[in-house]
């Protein structure tokens, strides 16, 4: 699904991906962990195509094609999408209206016709349940108002309407209460098939309690130091990462 | 021969034919004199320091309309609200066309300016009100001298004017150039309540000047709702003169959409005079090319416990100019003032400008006044953010300028006119997103 290989990548002239290599299958949950600072937010904006971060060397795939010189809507409608861990306010726009908006743009790339109003209403209702989702929450402007969890509530919500081909949750758990972050978890296992790719970014282990991954990577200093399976989460959790960069200093 | 001249020279003929021996007439002489005493303004005066008239006063206007044109409504209806009743106050070419009007005089007038200069019936209140708030200076009386065609509007004591009412001024272009100076009454009697719609549209690239002055006098509780309309063809440019004078607990309140136009200067001036008014000035200016927006605002508060609220949201792109110059005047008297104003702006090129400055002149000891201006580009996360949903670049920049907007479209009060204001800022855009934006 996802191939990065080698990737170097700077903003502004600092480098802060240096040499990353992740290799996600379909039907796999990949979790990211690593120390603040270490280029996990990098990684997850230059998947999605964010424009100030300059790749310098090396290459991101998806399903065996280069997406490297695409645009971030030109990366979306080809099934990519990122849940922002600070979502952008938007005033007069509705959470249904944008949610109209970017489907129906990535459908008309795509060449197919709008999707008529009734079956988006009643994607809009079974997508809204599942992540418990008020209806009057969806007629609220976008993000204004909404409280760390709602917002990222919201973005999960927007994952299950765009049904992307690789996901990937940066830093989703954060602002989430323990309910929240149960429906959040549970949103996610169930949008989860063999025909998509999570990608999990976080820091801590609890919600990776939730979302089970396959496989766990620790991202520091630009570079994945370290892949192992779920049980390498705990490690990190009950140990730090210092003992990691121990490892690497030596 | 200079406009000025031609102007003033002009005027000796045409006072012979309107109101001889009224008091009208005696303020027609006086304010002509005003006029070729002060002239136009020039970038020398400090309140027009970033607004040249020069290249707009080089024309030859006509300045009387010389015969009568005619329009058919189905096609000039994109002009109007027409998805709404409302009362009509059409002019063509500066004449008043009644097949396009639709006016009144039952339990309100809304009628011409006319007839209710020469009419009988009106003298009482035109002596009471007409050119009694309007300032001395130049342009203001130009068009008081040259005073003849525009809206009379008078709501009587405790009435609601039942619709809204449009007032529409078009340019058919018959004329190589064309100078307009309409002038109009609104004067709202206590507990009274009216919405008024101003448009001014030319149908050719012909250059049309307007010097439009407009008086409101909103009485003890009044509610009073203008809203401009300024989306005219590059040729066109207007100066709108506007002054609005408030008694105790009114509320009163004027939205202006600048969206085109050659240059366009809004004069708004509020005067209180009160306790507990309310004093509202919403603005959004969406500009390209070598489009000039200057808003110049007045806030005058004179007595206790009275608010003012003024927010002004300006795009810029290509060689556009923006002017905020906003300026508030907080007597001794007027303690436990509230006066807010904020302008915002964004500009989307690097050869776009904006001068903001605001004026504070506060005597109060105890008020809250606040001003803010900002500068800016479209937010880089926020772009990415709305691409990243699979929203196209001219999209998503579309969404996030119409967000930017958004708190002035919403204090809009007509649903089809807010429906409309949307759609011109959608076209503005240039996208057609699948909701009402």
């Amino acid at each position: 699904m996802l191939e990065i290989k080698d990737l170097h990548a700077s903003v502004e002239g600092k480098e802060i991906l240096k040499g990353l290599n992740l290799n996600v299958k379909a039907g796999e949950i990949h979790a990211i962990m690593g120390p603040n600072g270490a280029g996990k937010s990098t990684l997850a904006s230059i998947v999605a195509g964010k424009e100030e971060y300059e790749v310098t060397k090396g290459g991101i795939l998806l399903e065996g094609e280069d997406i490297e010189e695409l645009a971030a809507e030109e990366r979306a409608h080809k099934g990519v999408f990122l849940s922002f861990q600070y979502p952008v306010e938007i005033p007069g726009v509705t959470v249904t209206n944008f949610m109209k908006t970017a489907i129906n743009e990535t459908r008309k790339a795509q060449g197919l016709e709008e999707m008529p109003a009734k079956d988006m209403l009643k994607k809009i209702r079974e997508k809204s349940e599942l992540l418990e989702i008020d209806r009057k929450f969806l007629s609220r402007s976008l993000n204004e108002g909404f409280s760390g969890g709602e917002k990222k509530r919201n973005e999960i919500f927007q994952m299950a309407m765009m049904e992307p081909k690789l996901a990937i949750l940066d830093e989703t758990d954060s602002g989430l209460d323990i309910d929240a972050l149960r429906i959040v978890a549970n949103g996610v296992n169930k949008l989860k098939s063999e025909d998509n790719a999570i990608v999990v970014i976080t820091h801590y282990q609890r919600l990776l309690d939730h979302i089970v991954p396959d496989f766990v990577h620790v991202l520091y200093d630009g570079k994945i130091v370290k892949s192992g399976t779920k049980e390498l989460a705990l490690e990190l959790e009950e140990k730090g990462y210092d003992w990691i960069k121990e490892e690497i200093n030596a | 021969m200079e406009l000025k001249d031609k102007l003033v020279s002009s005027f000796l003929a045409f006072e012979n034919t309107v109101d001889v021996d009224t008091a009208v007439h005696d303020i027609r002489s006086q304010a002509i004199k005003t006029f070729e005493e002060k002239g136009f303004p020039t970038k020398k005066e400090e309140a027009w320091k970033y607004t040249s008239l020069n290249t707009v006063l080089k024309h030859d206007y006509s300045i009387f309309p010389k015969e009568e044109n005619a329009l058919d409504f189905k096609d000039i209806k994109k002009y109007f609200l027409h998805d709404l009743d409302t009362y009509k106050i059409v002019f063509i070419d500066g004449k008043y066309s009644s097949h396009l009007s639709e006016t009144t005089h039952d339990k309100i007038d809304v009628c011409l300016m006319s007839s209710a200069l020469s009419n009988e019936k009106y003298r009482l209140i035109i002596e009471n009100y007409f050119n009694k708030v309007a300032r001395e200076d130049g342009l203001t009386s130009l068009n008081t001298a040259f005073s003849r065609e525009g809206a009379y509007i008078y709501i009587p004591k405790n009435k609601l004017a039942d619709k809204p009412i449009q007032i529409v001024h078009f340019s058919t272009g018959n004329e190589a150039a064309q100078m307009l100076q309409p002038r109009n009454l609104v004067v709202v009697g206590e507990n009274s309540h009216v919405q008024i719609i101003e448009r001014h549209q030319s149908l050719t690239d012909n250059p049309v000047l307007t010097n439009s002055v407009t008086e409101i006098f909103a009485d003890k509780r009044a509610i009073v709702d203008y809203y401009k309309i300024q989306n005219d063809n590059q040729n066109a440019s207007l100066i709108d003169n506007t002054y609005i004078e408030q008694h105790a607990q009114s509320i009163a309140s004027v939205h202006t959409f600048a969206f085109g136009g050659n240059i366009t200067r809004n004069n708004l001036n509020f005067y209180q005079k009160g306790e507990g008014i309310d004093s509202i000035l919403n603005g959004i200016t969406i500009i390209e090319g070598k489009q000039h927006v200057d808003h110049n605002t007045l806030v005058h508060h004179t007595a206790p416990n009275c608010e003012s609220h003024q927010d002004y949201k300006g795009i810029f792109d290509e060689k556009s100019t923006g002017v905020f110059n906003g300026k508030i005047i907080v007597n001794k008297e007027a303690q436990k003032t509230n006066a807010f104003q904020s302008n915002n702006n964004i500009l989307l090129s690097d050869k776009a400008t904006i001068n903001s400055k605001p004026q504070l002149e506060i005597f109060a000891d105890d008020v809250k006044c606040s001003h803010g201006c900002t500068i800016g580009q479209l937010d880089d996360n926020a772009l990415f953010y709305m691409k990243s949903r699979g929203i196209g670049e001219k999209e998503a920049r579309a969404l996030l300028m119409y967000a930017f907007a958004n708190n002035v479209l919403s204090s809009v009060k007509i649903p089809q006119l807010k429906s409309r204001i949307n759609k011109l800022i959608a076209t503005k855009l240039g996208v057609n997103i699948g909701f009402d934006l």
